[in-house]
């Protein structure tokens, strides 16, 4: 497209943003406020984090959540790769269309029907609900997403080298651990990020499919959210937003370190 | 790799994401139907009848011979359940139209920035997707609550006299679904309006095309799979949309995805509760084929 910076499409970007922004902005700032009333300002404080330090079962529910999380991102990180791999090495298997549709399905699936359905299988083969019911339904939920990503690196890269080594004598687990993984790698470290993310942030999902003592963060900050707006929820929200940030900033940065390293640089391209 | 001889590595490959996604996504659907289909009762678990392998085939009988469409039934006859697909839908769409409607001239805008600006501004644009959706809908709890920012700061610029009542009301889930949403829609535009091939316009624009013509011809036909896609990422999640609802919309009148939680969780009725998502399913699916059929359209005019 011709590139030029017109007035229009300014402020149809800044406008965009402040929207995607602002409310953002207002949490966090609201999260130093000095007084409990959240629509007064009352000066700026950090007594909301230090009693959310005190807040055990918080703590307690942020601890399951990364402990949930870490698990299940990394299951469904093999299973999606794994998956990814099916589709676009495999060429024709019995059942692909199924397959793929399984995969794809859980993308758009409003998180209602998926939970509402793990938990009947739960349910169905008696297992005990907790913390391992979560990390597979989390598994479930967040291995497509990690196909779709893997997927397009493996369709963007170039063959030869894979063929190279094959006809050098290197069986395919071994091409597919010295070529192939290295290659993918920025994509499937990509889609951990994502379903790290995803698993951090289900509250329906992890409603459904929870048991006794099983509380993961968003469950916990929805049952005093629905109680209304308080500090200590805008304190522990901003902490999770920071990390965030820090983790997406910190990726994208990365990322650009190694095309910079790789990439040679072509004269007269912009 | 042949058709016929794989190793068994490479079945592997195949078969382990296939089990899992068959034992815990199919087999669930399945139990779903199967539940839909049952009676609520006063047991663990509380629905009947319960599959009883040791009775052996007579018990298979006896099984299926106490299945029936009742549930079904009730969704079809009582209005409330009617009225909450209805709903569902028409929200859903609404939404979608708007968000086609303030999405596009991001994406557009974003696809005609300089190169070196895009990768930042579409980060921009991703970040907030990465943060809970939780935390984005909490956000506006407290902007629209009766003493938050957006009362204060209208009663300040003097539009209103007295604060409005934003939230609990159709205005507050629709602002916070078109804010969920965004980048979703903005994204599959812009994939689309980014690899578009600038020649096309310059030659437009060459034959003496006005501008606006140029986009309503070239620009806009072109960026219709983007459209789509972003349309049905956005349409079929906000179907079953629970969370935003819940926190920012009214009492009186549910979305379904509501009704499914409320049978399940206050009502423990799983067998209607089954029975409402076994219809969200066949309706979304609707919109699904039709994206299919445009995809296949385009492929064999591409051909």
């Amino acid at each position: 497209m011709r590139r030029n910076v017109t007035r229009f499409n300014i402020a149809a970007i800044g406008l965009g943003l402040a929207f995607l922004y602002l409310p953002i902005v207002i949490l966090v700032i609201y999260s130093f406020n000095a007084s409990r009333l959240v629509t007064v300002w009352a000066g700026w404080s950090t007594r909301w984090y230090a009693e959310l330090l005190q807040d055990e079962a918080m703590l307690d529910a942020a601890w399951t959540s990364l402990r949930v999380a870490l698990l299940s991102a990394t299951v469904a990180t093999v299973l999606g790769t794994l998956a990814a791999l099916s589709l676009v090495r495999m060429g024709r298997f019995p059942g692909r269309l199924l397959f793929s549709a399984m995969i794809y399905a859980p993308l758009i699936l409003p998180e209602v029907i998926t939970g509402l359905s793990l938990l009947l299988l739960f349910v169905a083969v008696a297992i005990d609900r907790g913390f391992w019911t979560i990390v597979i339904a989390h598994t479930t939920l967040t291995m497509g997403f990690v196909t779709v990503i893997v997927q397009a690196r493996l369709l963007g890269f170039d063959r030869s080298i894979e063929e190279a080594a094959m006809d050098l004598g290197a069986p395919p687990v071994k091409t597919f651990f010295a070529i192939t993984l290295p290659i993918i790698a920025p994509a499937v470290a990509a889609g951990w990020m994502l379903a790290f993310t995803l698993s951090l942030d289900d509250l329906v999902i992890a409603s459904f499919t929870t048991g006794p003592g099983a509380t993961t963060l968003p469950i916990r900050i929805y049952s005093e959210v629905r109680l209304g707006v308080k500090p200590e929820i805008n304190a522990i929200c901003t902490l999770m937003i920071a990390i965030v940030a820090v983790a997406v900033v910190a990726a994208s940065l990365l990322s650009k370190l190694r095309e910079a390293k790789t990439a040679m640089p072509v004269p007269g391209a912009a | 790799m042949s058709e016929s001889r794989r190793s068994w590595r490479e079945r592997l490959v195949v078969l382990v994401p296939y089990a899992w996604l068959v034992a815990f996504f199919l087999v669930p659907f399945l139990i779903v139907l199967k539940i839909s289909l049952s009676q609520t009762a006063l047991a663990q678990p509380p629905y009947l009848p319960v599959f009883d392998l040791a009775a052996g085939l007579r018990g298979l009988q006896d099984f299926f011979a106490a299945l029936s469409p009742d549930n079904y039934r009730l969704l079809v006859s009582d209005s409330l359940y009617l009225g909450s697909y209805l709903r569902s839908l028409t929200i859903a769409a609404l939404s979608t139209l708007i968000l086609l409607l303030a999405g596009f001239p991001i994406a557009y805008a974003l696809a005609r920035m300089p190169r070196r600006w895009q990768s930042v501004l579409v980060v921009l644009v991703i970040l907030p997707f990465w943060t809970s959706f939780l935390i984005r809908v909490y956000a506006w709890m407290a902007i629209l609550q009766r003493e938050g920012l957006l009362n204060q700061a209208l009663i300040a610029v003097s539009i209103i006299d007295e604060p409005l009542a934003w939230l609990a009301s159709d205005t507050a889930i629709y602002i916070g679904i078109v804010y969920s949403y965004l980048p979703f829609m903005v994204l599959p535009i812009y994939a689309t309006l980014e690899k578009l091939d600038e020649s096309l316009l310059e030659a437009a624009a060459d034959l003496g095309c006005a501008p606006w013509r140029v986009f309503w011809l070239v620009t806009l036909p072109l960026a219709l799979p983007g459209v789509a896609a972003g349309a049905l990422l956005c349409f079929i999640p906000i179907t079953g949309e629970f969370v935003i609802p819940d926190l920012l919309g009214g009492s009186e009148q549910l979305m379904i995805g509501q009704v499914l939680w409320t049978e399940f969780f206050s009502n423990r009725d799983w067998p209607v509760a089954s029975a409402v998502a076994v219809v969200l399913l066949c309706v979304l699916i609707v919109p699904v084929l039709i994206y299919q059929q445009m995809q296949l359209r385009d492929l064999q005019a591409s051909r």
